[in-house]
Protein backbone atom coordinates (compact mmCIF):
# COMPACT_ATOMS: atom_id res chain seq x y z
CA UNK A 1 0.00 0.00 0.00
CA UNK A 2 1.37 3.27 -0.98
CA UNK A 3 0.40 6.23 1.54
CA UNK A 4 1.24 9.68 -0.06
CA UNK A 5 0.69 12.62 2.50
CA UNK A 6 0.68 16.23 1.39
CA UNK A 7 1.94 18.36 3.98
CA UNK A 8 4.95 17.60 6.69
CA UNK A 9 3.56 20.03 9.72
CA UNK A 10 2.01 18.41 12.92
CA UNK A 11 -0.92 17.08 10.88
CA UNK A 12 1.26 15.18 8.04
CA UNK A 13 3.87 14.30 10.42
CA UNK A 14 1.56 12.86 12.95
CA UNK A 15 -0.14 10.76 10.49
CA UNK A 16 2.84 9.39 8.72
CA UNK A 17 4.05 8.20 11.92
CA UNK A 18 0.96 6.73 12.91
CA UNK A 19 0.87 4.46 9.48
CA UNK A 20 3.94 3.26 9.85
CA UNK A 21 3.13 1.89 13.13
CA UNK A 22 -0.53 0.23 11.92
CA UNK A 23 0.73 -0.75 8.22
CA UNK A 24 4.76 -1.75 8.87
CA UNK A 25 4.56 -2.81 5.26
CA UNK A 26 3.26 0.54 3.55
CA UNK A 27 4.96 2.77 1.88
CA UNK A 28 4.93 6.48 3.48
CA UNK A 29 5.20 9.44 1.15
CA UNK A 30 5.56 12.89 2.92
CA UNK A 31 5.65 16.06 0.60
CA UNK A 32 7.02 19.30 1.51
CA UNK A 33 7.44 22.35 0.27
CA UNK A 34 9.85 24.04 2.19
CA UNK A 35 13.12 23.27 2.57
CA UNK A 36 13.59 22.69 6.16
CA UNK A 37 13.23 19.37 8.45
CA UNK A 38 9.55 19.52 9.36
CA UNK A 39 8.77 22.06 12.44
CA UNK A 40 6.83 23.54 14.17
CA UNK A 41 4.95 26.96 13.41
CA UNK A 42 3.71 27.37 17.22
CA UNK A 43 7.30 27.85 18.04
CA UNK A 44 8.45 30.43 15.59
CA UNK A 45 7.27 32.82 18.61
CA UNK A 46 9.84 31.52 20.76
CA UNK A 47 12.26 31.32 18.19
CA UNK A 48 11.95 35.26 17.64
CA UNK A 49 12.87 35.84 21.37
CA UNK A 50 15.57 33.65 21.30
CA UNK A 51 14.24 30.75 23.84
CA UNK A 52 15.58 28.57 21.09
CA UNK A 53 17.33 27.64 17.94
CA UNK A 54 15.89 26.61 14.80
CA UNK A 55 16.64 23.13 15.79
CA UNK A 56 14.08 23.74 18.93
CA UNK A 57 11.14 24.21 16.52
CA UNK A 58 12.19 21.02 15.02
CA UNK A 59 8.76 18.39 14.84
CA UNK A 60 11.27 15.64 15.54
CA UNK A 61 14.39 15.91 17.64
CA UNK A 62 16.46 13.02 16.07
CA UNK A 63 17.91 14.04 12.28
CA UNK A 64 17.30 10.64 10.82
CA UNK A 65 13.89 10.13 12.21
CA UNK A 66 12.49 11.25 8.54
CA UNK A 67 14.09 9.08 5.60
CA UNK A 68 13.70 5.59 7.39
CA UNK A 69 9.92 4.07 7.53
CA UNK A 70 9.17 7.40 6.10
CA UNK A 71 10.08 9.40 3.03
CA UNK A 72 9.96 12.99 2.85
CA UNK A 73 10.21 14.34 -0.31
CA UNK A 74 10.81 18.35 -0.64
CA UNK A 75 8.17 19.53 -3.37
CA UNK A 76 5.47 22.11 -4.33
CA UNK A 77 2.25 20.24 -4.70
CA UNK A 78 0.40 22.05 -8.02
CA UNK A 79 -2.50 19.25 -8.86
CA UNK A 80 -4.45 15.99 -8.16
CA UNK A 81 -5.75 13.55 -10.35
CA UNK A 82 -8.19 11.68 -8.65
CA UNK A 83 -8.76 9.11 -11.16
CA UNK A 84 -5.50 7.68 -11.94
CA UNK A 85 -4.10 8.31 -8.10
CA UNK A 86 -1.31 10.65 -9.49
CA UNK A 87 -0.27 13.85 -7.63
CA UNK A 88 1.59 16.36 -9.66
CA UNK A 89 4.40 18.45 -8.15
CA UNK A 90 5.63 21.84 -9.73
CA UNK A 91 8.15 20.14 -10.66
CA UNK A 92 6.83 17.99 -13.18
CA UNK A 93 7.61 14.68 -11.13
CA UNK A 94 4.30 12.86 -10.22
CA UNK A 95 3.87 10.41 -6.86
CA UNK A 96 1.11 7.44 -7.28
CA UNK A 97 -0.34 6.95 -4.03
CA UNK A 98 -3.34 4.63 -3.17
CA UNK A 99 -4.14 6.62 0.08
CA UNK A 100 -3.58 10.22 -0.64
CA UNK A 101 -3.93 12.99 2.80
CA UNK A 102 -4.28 16.47 2.36
CA UNK A 103 -2.36 18.08 5.36
CA UNK A 104 -1.03 21.18 3.72
CA UNK A 105 -2.30 23.16 6.54
CA UNK A 106 -2.77 27.20 5.52
CA UNK A 107 -1.24 30.14 4.46
CA UNK A 108 -1.53 33.90 4.99
CA UNK A 109 -4.12 36.10 3.76
CA UNK A 110 -3.02 39.55 2.52
CA UNK A 111 -5.01 42.12 3.37
CA UNK A 112 -5.98 44.07 -0.23
CA UNK A 113 -4.56 47.37 0.15
CA UNK A 114 -1.65 49.14 -1.78
CA UNK A 115 1.34 48.35 -1.39
CA UNK A 116 1.09 45.26 0.61
CA UNK A 117 3.42 43.46 -2.07
CA UNK A 118 6.46 45.52 -1.20
CA UNK A 119 9.88 44.57 -0.02
CA UNK A 120 8.95 45.93 3.72
CA UNK A 121 5.92 43.54 4.28
CA UNK A 122 6.53 40.11 5.78
CA UNK A 123 4.24 37.62 6.88
CA UNK A 124 5.41 35.83 10.46
CA UNK A 125 4.23 32.02 9.62
CA UNK A 126 7.43 29.96 8.36
CA UNK A 127 10.69 29.95 9.24
CA UNK A 128 12.03 31.97 6.43
CA UNK A 129 9.73 34.69 7.83
CA UNK A 130 11.15 34.32 10.72
CA UNK A 131 14.65 34.63 9.80
CA UNK A 132 13.66 37.97 7.76
CA UNK A 133 12.06 39.32 10.87
CA UNK A 134 15.01 38.34 13.20
CA UNK A 135 17.17 39.84 10.67
CA UNK A 136 14.91 43.33 10.54
CA UNK A 137 13.95 43.86 14.27
CA UNK A 138 16.47 46.29 15.90
CA UNK A 139 15.70 49.10 19.02
CA UNK A 140 14.49 52.12 18.18
CA UNK A 141 13.00 50.49 14.39
CA UNK A 142 9.68 51.17 14.10
CA UNK A 143 7.32 48.24 12.85
CA UNK A 144 3.91 47.98 12.17
CA UNK A 145 1.92 44.82 12.99
CA UNK A 146 -1.26 44.24 11.11
CA UNK A 147 -3.84 42.10 12.35
CA UNK A 148 -4.07 41.58 16.49
CA UNK A 149 -5.12 37.97 16.12
CA UNK A 150 -3.65 34.51 18.01
CA UNK A 151 -0.86 35.34 15.32
CA UNK A 152 -0.22 39.31 15.62
CA UNK A 153 -0.51 38.60 19.45
CA UNK A 154 1.69 35.38 20.34
CA UNK A 155 4.45 37.71 18.62
CA UNK A 156 3.75 41.10 20.18
CA UNK A 157 6.46 39.71 22.96
CA UNK A 158 9.33 38.83 20.58
CA UNK A 159 8.71 43.01 19.01
CA UNK A 160 8.54 44.59 22.32
CA UNK A 161 11.69 42.91 23.88
CA UNK A 162 13.77 43.94 20.91
CA UNK A 163 13.23 47.10 21.52
CA UNK A 164 11.02 48.52 18.69
CA UNK A 165 8.14 51.33 18.16
CA UNK A 166 5.27 49.22 17.79
CA UNK A 167 2.19 49.81 16.39
CA UNK A 168 -0.65 47.69 15.63
CA UNK A 169 -3.77 47.72 13.20
CA UNK A 170 -6.86 45.54 13.61
CA UNK A 171 -9.98 45.92 12.09
CA UNK A 172 -12.24 44.52 14.91
CA UNK A 173 -13.65 46.34 17.54
CA UNK A 174 -10.80 44.19 20.09
CA UNK A 175 -8.18 42.11 20.20
CA UNK A 176 -8.30 38.75 19.29
CA UNK A 177 -12.14 38.86 18.24
CA UNK A 178 -11.70 35.25 17.37
CA UNK A 179 -11.21 33.93 20.75
CA UNK A 180 -11.92 36.92 23.34
CA UNK A 181 -14.69 38.24 23.93
CA UNK A 182 -15.22 42.07 24.99
CA UNK A 183 -14.12 42.36 28.17
CA UNK A 184 -11.02 40.25 28.07
CA UNK A 185 -10.08 41.65 24.49
CA UNK A 186 -10.66 45.38 25.69
CA UNK A 187 -8.69 44.03 29.14
CA UNK A 188 -5.66 42.52 26.87
CA UNK A 189 -5.42 45.77 24.99
CA UNK A 190 -5.48 47.62 27.86
CA UNK A 191 -2.43 45.19 28.90
CA UNK A 192 -0.66 45.75 25.46
CA UNK A 193 -1.20 49.64 26.07
CA UNK A 194 0.54 49.81 29.59
CA UNK A 195 3.71 48.13 27.81
CA UNK A 196 4.33 50.79 25.09
CA UNK A 197 2.46 49.39 22.13
CA UNK A 198 0.48 51.81 20.04
CA UNK A 199 -3.00 49.64 19.66
CA UNK A 200 -5.39 50.51 17.32
CA UNK A 201 -8.61 48.78 16.95
CA UNK A 202 -11.75 48.93 14.52
CA UNK A 203 -8.80 50.47 12.21
CA UNK A 204 -7.66 49.41 8.49
CA UNK A 205 -4.69 49.84 6.73
CA UNK A 206 -5.61 51.45 3.67
CA UNK A 207 -2.00 51.41 2.18
CA UNK A 208 1.40 51.18 2.63
CA UNK A 209 3.76 53.70 0.33
CA UNK A 210 7.28 52.69 0.25
CA UNK A 211 10.06 55.08 -0.07
CA UNK A 212 13.82 54.03 -0.18
CA UNK A 213 14.50 54.53 3.82
CA UNK A 214 10.65 53.78 5.25
CA UNK A 215 7.24 52.80 4.59
CA UNK A 216 4.67 54.73 5.42
CA UNK A 217 1.58 53.34 6.84
CA UNK A 218 -1.71 55.13 5.69
CA UNK A 219 -4.41 54.14 8.35
CA UNK A 220 -7.97 54.90 8.68
CA UNK A 221 -8.56 57.73 10.49
CA UNK A 222 -6.74 60.03 8.88
CA UNK A 223 -3.38 58.36 10.63
CA UNK A 224 -0.49 57.69 9.33
CA UNK A 225 2.52 56.02 11.06
CA UNK A 226 6.76 55.51 9.61
CA UNK A 227 7.44 51.74 9.34
CA UNK A 228 11.19 49.68 8.62
CA UNK A 229 9.21 46.81 8.82
CA UNK A 230 5.32 45.90 8.23
CA UNK A 231 4.32 42.46 9.58
CA UNK A 232 0.97 41.27 8.38
CA UNK A 233 -0.83 39.32 10.71
CA UNK A 234 -4.24 39.04 8.88
CA UNK A 235 -5.21 35.71 8.94
CA UNK A 236 -4.77 32.68 7.03
CA UNK A 237 -6.84 30.46 4.25
CA UNK A 238 -6.72 26.56 3.93
CA UNK A 239 -3.87 25.62 1.19
CA UNK A 240 -6.31 24.24 -1.06
CA UNK A 241 -5.93 24.97 -4.30
CA UNK A 242 -4.25 22.04 -6.41
CA UNK A 243 -7.36 19.96 -5.55
CA UNK A 244 -8.71 22.17 -8.02
CA UNK A 245 -9.90 19.91 -11.02
CA UNK A 246 -9.83 17.08 -8.13
CA UNK A 247 -13.88 17.42 -7.58
CA UNK A 248 -12.69 17.16 -3.64
CA UNK A 249 -15.53 19.09 -2.14
CA UNK A 250 -14.83 22.38 -0.02
CA UNK A 251 -16.30 24.24 2.97
CA UNK A 252 -14.89 27.47 4.28
CA UNK A 253 -12.38 27.30 1.99
CA UNK A 254 -11.06 23.51 3.14
CA UNK A 255 -11.46 19.88 2.38
CA UNK A 256 -14.92 18.81 3.80
CA UNK A 257 -14.07 15.73 5.71
CA UNK A 258 -16.88 13.17 6.94
CA UNK A 259 -16.17 11.30 10.63
CA UNK A 260 -13.62 9.09 8.98
CA UNK A 261 -11.68 12.34 7.68
CA UNK A 262 -12.61 11.51 4.26
CA UNK A 263 -13.49 13.57 1.65
CA UNK A 264 -16.03 13.44 -1.16
CA UNK A 265 -13.57 12.29 -3.12
CA UNK A 266 -12.69 7.91 -1.79
CA UNK A 267 -9.31 7.95 -0.93
CA UNK A 268 -8.38 11.41 -0.62
CA UNK A 269 -8.59 12.12 3.15
CA UNK A 270 -8.03 15.60 4.94
CA UNK A 271 -6.12 16.61 8.67
CA UNK A 272 -5.41 19.78 10.23
CA UNK A 273 -6.00 23.61 9.14
CA UNK A 274 -7.06 22.01 5.69
CA UNK A 275 -9.54 20.16 7.05
CA UNK A 276 -13.29 20.88 7.39
CA UNK A 277 -13.99 18.58 10.29
CA UNK A 278 -16.46 18.02 12.95
CA UNK A 279 -16.82 20.21 15.98
CA UNK A 280 -17.62 18.36 19.27
CA UNK A 281 -19.27 21.56 20.87
CA UNK A 282 -21.52 22.49 17.76
CA UNK A 283 -21.99 19.10 16.00
CA UNK A 284 -21.13 21.29 12.72
CA UNK A 285 -17.88 21.42 10.92
CA UNK A 286 -15.50 24.04 11.02
CA UNK A 287 -12.12 24.44 10.54
CA UNK A 288 -10.35 25.05 14.23
CA UNK A 289 -6.81 25.57 12.74
CA UNK A 290 -5.32 24.64 16.11
CA UNK A 291 -1.73 21.93 16.75
CA UNK A 292 -4.34 19.71 18.90
CA UNK A 293 -6.42 19.20 16.28
CA UNK A 294 -4.15 18.69 13.95
CA UNK A 295 -2.87 16.09 15.77
CA UNK A 296 -6.02 14.40 16.14
CA UNK A 297 -7.26 14.29 12.83
CA UNK A 298 -3.74 13.05 11.42
CA UNK A 299 -4.44 10.38 14.14
CA UNK A 300 -8.14 9.45 12.97
CA UNK A 301 -7.07 10.13 9.29
CA UNK A 302 -3.88 7.75 9.23
CA UNK A 303 -6.56 4.84 10.75
CA UNK A 304 -8.74 5.40 8.34
CA UNK A 305 -6.07 5.40 5.30
CA UNK A 306 -4.63 2.20 6.78
CA UNK A 307 -8.37 0.37 7.52
CA UNK A 308 -10.94 2.35 6.41
CA UNK A 309 -14.09 2.65 9.26
CA UNK A 310 -11.75 1.61 11.65
CA UNK A 311 -11.95 5.16 13.31
CA UNK A 312 -14.46 7.17 13.95
CA UNK A 313 -14.16 10.93 14.53
CA UNK A 314 -16.05 11.81 17.95
CA UNK A 315 -15.37 15.72 16.92
CA UNK A 316 -12.50 18.38 18.27
CA UNK A 317 -12.98 20.66 20.68
CA UNK A 318 -11.99 24.10 19.77
CA UNK A 319 -9.29 25.63 22.25
CA UNK A 320 -7.17 28.19 22.11
CA UNK A 321 -4.15 29.29 24.45
CA UNK A 322 -2.18 32.75 23.83
CA UNK A 323 1.00 34.31 25.85
CA UNK A 324 0.44 38.21 25.13
CA UNK A 325 3.60 39.97 26.33
CA UNK A 326 3.53 37.76 29.48
CA UNK A 327 -0.65 37.97 29.95
CA UNK A 328 -2.14 34.43 29.14
CA UNK A 329 -5.24 33.97 27.28
CA UNK A 330 -7.37 30.67 26.81
CA UNK A 331 -10.48 30.14 24.79
CA UNK A 332 -12.37 26.75 24.77
CA UNK A 333 -15.57 25.45 23.02
CA UNK A 334 -18.53 27.43 23.32
CA UNK A 335 -16.95 30.49 24.74
CA UNK A 336 -19.38 33.13 23.26
CA UNK A 337 -22.60 31.00 24.94
CA UNK A 338 -25.30 29.62 23.46
CA UNK A 339 -28.97 30.85 23.45
CA UNK A 340 -31.08 29.77 25.98
CA UNK A 341 -27.70 29.33 28.49
CA UNK A 342 -26.60 30.51 31.43
CA UNK A 343 -23.08 32.35 31.99
CA UNK A 344 -21.41 33.80 34.94
CA UNK A 345 -17.93 35.95 34.84
CA UNK A 346 -15.22 37.16 37.86
CA UNK A 347 -12.95 40.26 36.59
CA UNK A 348 -10.08 41.99 38.54
CA UNK A 349 -9.36 44.88 36.03
CA UNK A 350 -6.46 45.58 37.99
CA UNK A 351 -4.37 42.31 37.76
CA UNK A 352 -5.94 41.50 34.31
CA UNK A 353 -7.70 38.35 35.60
CA UNK A 354 -10.75 37.27 34.38
CA UNK A 355 -12.79 33.78 33.81
CA UNK A 356 -16.04 33.58 32.10
CA UNK A 357 -18.04 30.41 31.92
CA UNK A 358 -20.85 29.63 29.78
CA UNK A 359 -23.87 26.61 30.51
CA UNK A 360 -26.19 24.76 28.37
CA UNK A 361 -28.34 24.03 31.53
CA UNK A 362 -26.14 22.52 34.00
CA UNK A 363 -22.98 21.57 31.75
CA UNK A 364 -20.05 23.55 31.09
CA UNK A 365 -19.94 23.96 27.43
CA UNK A 366 -17.76 26.63 26.99
CA UNK A 367 -14.60 29.49 28.47
CA UNK A 368 -12.38 32.15 28.32
CA UNK A 369 -9.80 33.34 30.88
CA UNK A 370 -7.07 35.66 30.76
CA UNK A 371 -4.30 35.67 33.55
CA UNK A 372 -5.62 32.18 34.48
CA UNK A 373 -3.08 29.29 34.44
CA UNK A 374 -3.52 27.00 37.02
CA UNK A 375 -5.25 23.83 36.21
CA UNK A 376 -6.74 25.26 33.01
CA UNK A 377 -6.85 22.34 31.53
CA UNK A 378 -9.72 21.32 33.91
CA UNK A 379 -11.96 23.28 31.77
CA UNK A 380 -11.59 20.70 28.82
CA UNK A 381 -12.25 18.04 30.76
CA UNK A 382 -15.40 20.02 32.36
CA UNK A 383 -16.55 20.78 28.64
CA UNK A 384 -15.63 17.06 27.16
CA UNK A 385 -16.91 15.14 29.69
CA UNK A 386 -20.51 16.89 29.34
CA UNK A 387 -20.67 16.12 32.96
CA UNK A 388 -23.82 17.34 34.72
CA UNK A 389 -22.79 19.67 37.53
CA UNK A 390 -26.11 19.85 39.63
CA UNK A 391 -25.49 21.82 42.56
CA UNK A 392 -21.82 22.77 41.52
CA UNK A 393 -23.09 24.44 38.70
CA UNK A 394 -25.08 27.13 41.51
CA UNK A 395 -22.05 27.29 43.56
CA UNK A 396 -19.82 28.46 39.22
CA UNK A 397 -22.08 30.70 38.97
CA UNK A 398 -21.24 32.55 42.38
CA UNK A 399 -17.59 31.31 41.81
CA UNK A 400 -16.17 31.00 38.76
CA UNK A 401 -12.64 30.18 39.83
CA UNK A 402 -13.89 26.93 41.40
CA UNK A 403 -13.63 24.51 38.50
CA UNK A 404 -11.40 22.66 39.58
CA UNK A 405 -13.70 21.82 42.67
CA UNK A 406 -16.62 21.00 40.64
CA UNK A 407 -15.05 18.96 38.65
CA UNK A 408 -13.85 16.54 41.69
CA UNK A 409 -17.20 16.80 42.67
CA UNK A 410 -18.35 15.39 39.34
CA UNK A 411 -15.42 12.82 38.69
CA UNK A 412 -15.02 11.72 42.20
CA UNK A 413 -18.20 12.70 44.26
CA UNK A 414 -16.15 14.65 46.35
CA UNK B 1 6.70 -3.81 38.02
CA UNK B 2 5.00 -0.28 37.19
CA UNK B 3 3.31 1.26 40.06
CA UNK B 4 1.45 4.65 40.31
CA UNK B 5 0.17 6.63 43.02
CA UNK B 6 -2.86 5.69 45.10
CA UNK B 7 -5.22 8.65 46.27
CA UNK B 8 -7.20 7.83 48.96
CA UNK B 9 -9.26 11.30 49.99
CA UNK B 10 -10.78 9.55 52.90
CA UNK B 11 -7.45 9.68 54.57
CA UNK B 12 -6.45 12.96 53.64
CA UNK B 13 -6.30 15.71 56.62
CA UNK B 14 -5.55 18.33 54.59
CA UNK B 15 -2.02 19.09 56.14
CA UNK B 16 -0.49 20.12 53.10
CA UNK B 17 2.76 17.95 53.47
CA UNK B 18 2.71 16.77 50.86
CA UNK B 19 2.64 19.95 48.84
CA UNK B 20 5.37 20.86 50.93
CA UNK B 21 7.46 17.80 50.08
CA UNK B 22 6.50 18.09 45.93
CA UNK B 23 7.85 21.49 46.07
CA UNK B 24 10.67 21.10 47.63
CA UNK B 25 11.86 18.40 45.65
CA UNK B 26 11.03 19.90 42.31
CA UNK B 27 11.48 23.57 43.00
CA UNK B 28 13.96 23.54 46.03
CA UNK B 29 11.28 25.92 48.05
CA UNK B 30 8.98 25.46 50.47
CA UNK B 31 5.82 26.71 48.43
CA UNK B 32 2.66 24.75 47.63
CA UNK B 33 1.86 27.61 44.85
CA UNK B 34 5.24 25.41 43.17
CA UNK B 35 3.54 22.26 44.17
CA UNK B 36 2.76 19.44 41.26
CA UNK B 37 0.40 17.78 43.40
CA UNK B 38 -2.82 20.16 45.16
CA UNK B 39 -5.06 19.86 47.59
CA UNK B 40 -8.42 20.88 47.03
CA UNK B 41 -11.12 22.07 50.20
CA UNK B 42 -14.30 21.25 50.32
CA UNK B 43 -15.53 23.34 53.36
CA UNK B 44 -19.11 22.40 53.01
CA UNK B 45 -18.41 18.87 52.91
CA UNK B 46 -15.25 18.48 55.37
CA UNK B 47 -13.36 16.77 52.73
CA UNK B 48 -9.89 17.09 51.41
CA UNK B 49 -8.59 15.59 48.16
CA UNK B 50 -5.21 15.08 46.73
CA UNK B 51 -4.99 15.76 43.32
CA UNK B 52 -2.57 15.03 40.80
CA UNK B 53 -1.11 13.71 37.70
CA UNK B 54 -2.19 9.87 36.97
CA UNK B 55 0.10 9.40 33.87
CA UNK B 56 -3.00 8.55 31.70
CA UNK B 57 -2.49 6.67 28.46
CA UNK B 58 -4.16 8.84 26.50
CA UNK B 59 -1.17 10.83 27.29
CA UNK B 60 -2.63 14.04 26.46
CA UNK B 61 0.19 16.52 27.24
CA UNK B 62 2.60 14.36 25.27
CA UNK B 63 0.79 13.81 21.87
CA UNK B 64 -0.66 17.73 21.71
CA UNK B 65 3.62 18.95 22.29
CA UNK B 66 4.64 20.47 19.12
CA UNK B 67 8.29 19.99 19.99
CA UNK B 68 8.50 16.19 21.23
CA UNK B 69 8.98 18.04 24.74
CA UNK B 70 7.16 15.52 26.80
CA UNK B 71 8.12 12.05 26.82
CA UNK B 72 7.48 8.55 28.59
CA UNK B 73 10.03 7.40 31.45
CA UNK B 74 9.56 3.57 30.66
CA UNK B 75 10.71 2.30 33.81
CA UNK B 76 8.12 4.70 35.62
CA UNK B 77 5.56 4.84 33.30
CA UNK B 78 5.68 8.99 33.74
CA UNK B 79 5.04 11.68 31.13
CA UNK B 80 8.30 14.10 32.05
CA UNK B 81 8.86 17.21 30.77
CA UNK B 82 12.06 18.12 29.09
CA UNK B 83 12.91 21.37 30.49
CA UNK B 84 15.36 21.88 27.57
CA UNK B 85 13.33 20.88 24.57
CA UNK B 86 10.16 22.74 26.09
CA UNK B 87 9.95 26.02 24.53
CA UNK B 88 6.52 27.49 26.88
CA UNK B 89 4.05 26.81 24.46
CA UNK B 90 1.41 25.72 26.92
CA UNK B 91 -0.71 23.60 24.45
CA UNK B 92 -0.11 20.76 26.61
CA UNK B 93 -1.49 23.10 29.15
CA UNK B 94 -4.83 23.16 27.82
CA UNK B 95 -4.47 19.69 25.92
CA UNK B 96 -4.82 17.78 29.99
CA UNK B 97 -8.39 17.23 30.46
CA UNK B 98 -7.47 16.81 34.04
CA UNK B 99 -5.72 20.20 34.35
CA UNK B 100 -2.54 18.41 35.48
CA UNK B 101 0.04 20.65 33.34
CA UNK B 102 0.73 23.77 34.91
CA UNK B 103 2.44 26.74 33.35
CA UNK B 104 5.19 27.96 35.48
CA UNK B 105 6.12 31.77 34.52
CA UNK B 106 9.06 31.74 36.43
CA UNK B 107 10.72 29.23 33.96
CA UNK B 108 8.70 29.64 30.80
CA UNK B 109 7.89 25.81 30.98
CA UNK B 110 5.31 23.73 32.22
CA UNK B 111 5.46 21.53 34.99
CA UNK B 112 3.57 18.49 36.18
CA UNK B 113 4.06 15.59 38.00
CA UNK B 114 7.08 12.77 37.14
CA UNK B 115 6.87 10.41 40.05
CA UNK B 116 10.31 11.82 41.18
CA UNK B 117 11.61 9.72 38.87
CA UNK B 118 9.96 6.31 41.02
CA UNK B 119 10.17 8.08 44.07
CA UNK B 120 7.54 10.23 44.67
CA UNK B 121 8.00 12.35 47.49
CA UNK B 122 4.22 13.62 48.29
CA UNK B 123 3.94 9.65 49.26
CA UNK B 124 6.88 9.52 51.33
CA UNK B 125 5.64 12.83 53.08
CA UNK B 126 1.95 11.94 53.86
CA UNK B 127 1.34 11.04 57.22
CA UNK B 128 -1.97 9.09 56.81
CA UNK B 129 -1.52 7.42 53.71
CA UNK B 130 -4.04 9.35 52.06
CA UNK B 131 -1.52 8.91 49.38
CA UNK B 132 0.40 5.70 48.78
CA UNK B 133 2.78 4.75 45.79
CA UNK B 134 1.30 1.15 45.00
CA UNK B 135 1.43 -1.54 41.85
CA UNK B 136 -0.11 -0.12 39.01
CA UNK B 137 -2.85 -2.51 38.81
CA UNK B 138 -4.32 -2.41 42.86
CA UNK B 139 -4.98 1.29 42.25
CA UNK B 140 -8.56 1.20 40.56
CA UNK B 141 -7.00 3.65 38.06
CA UNK B 142 -8.80 2.27 35.76
CA UNK B 143 -11.89 3.79 37.15
CA UNK B 144 -10.29 7.28 37.41
CA UNK B 145 -9.52 7.19 33.83
CA UNK B 146 -13.16 5.55 32.64
CA UNK B 147 -14.64 8.75 31.43
CA UNK B 148 -11.49 9.90 29.21
CA UNK B 149 -12.37 6.93 26.97
CA UNK B 150 -15.90 8.66 26.08
CA UNK B 151 -14.55 11.30 24.27
CA UNK B 152 -11.62 9.72 23.10
CA UNK B 153 -10.00 9.42 19.83
CA UNK B 154 -6.37 8.76 20.07
CA UNK B 155 -6.39 5.02 22.06
CA UNK B 156 -8.08 3.48 19.30
CA UNK B 157 -5.46 4.67 16.39
CA UNK B 158 -2.66 3.75 18.50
Amino acid sequence: MTYVIVGAGPAGVVAAETICKLDPDGQVVMVGDEPDPPYSRMAIPYLLINNIDEQGTYLRKDAEHFGKAIRHVHGFASSVDAEAKTLHLADGRKIDYEALLVATGSKPILPPVPGIDGERVTTCWTLEDARKITATLKPGASVVLIGAGFIGCIILEALVSSGANLAVVEMGDRMVPRMLNETSGELLKKWCQEKGVNVMTSAQVESIEHHPDKAVVKISGDRHVDAELVISAAGVRANADFLEGAAVELKNGAVAVDRHMCSSVPGIYAAGDAACGLDFSTGDYSVQAVQPTAVEHGRIAAANMVKHGSVLHQGCINMNVLDTIGLISVSYGQWQGVEGGDRTSLLDRDRFRYINLQFDEDTLIGANTLGVTQHIGILRGLIQGQFKLGKWKQRLMQNPMLIMEAYLAATQGA
Amino acid sequence: MLRSLNINPDKCTGCLQCEMACSFENEGVFNPAKSRIKIFTFHEEGRFVPYTCTQCDEAWCLHACPVEAIKMNRETGAMEVLDSVCVGCKVCTIACPFGTVNYNQTTGKVIKCDLCGGDPQCAAACPTEAITYVDADATGLEKMRAWASKTDNQAHAN
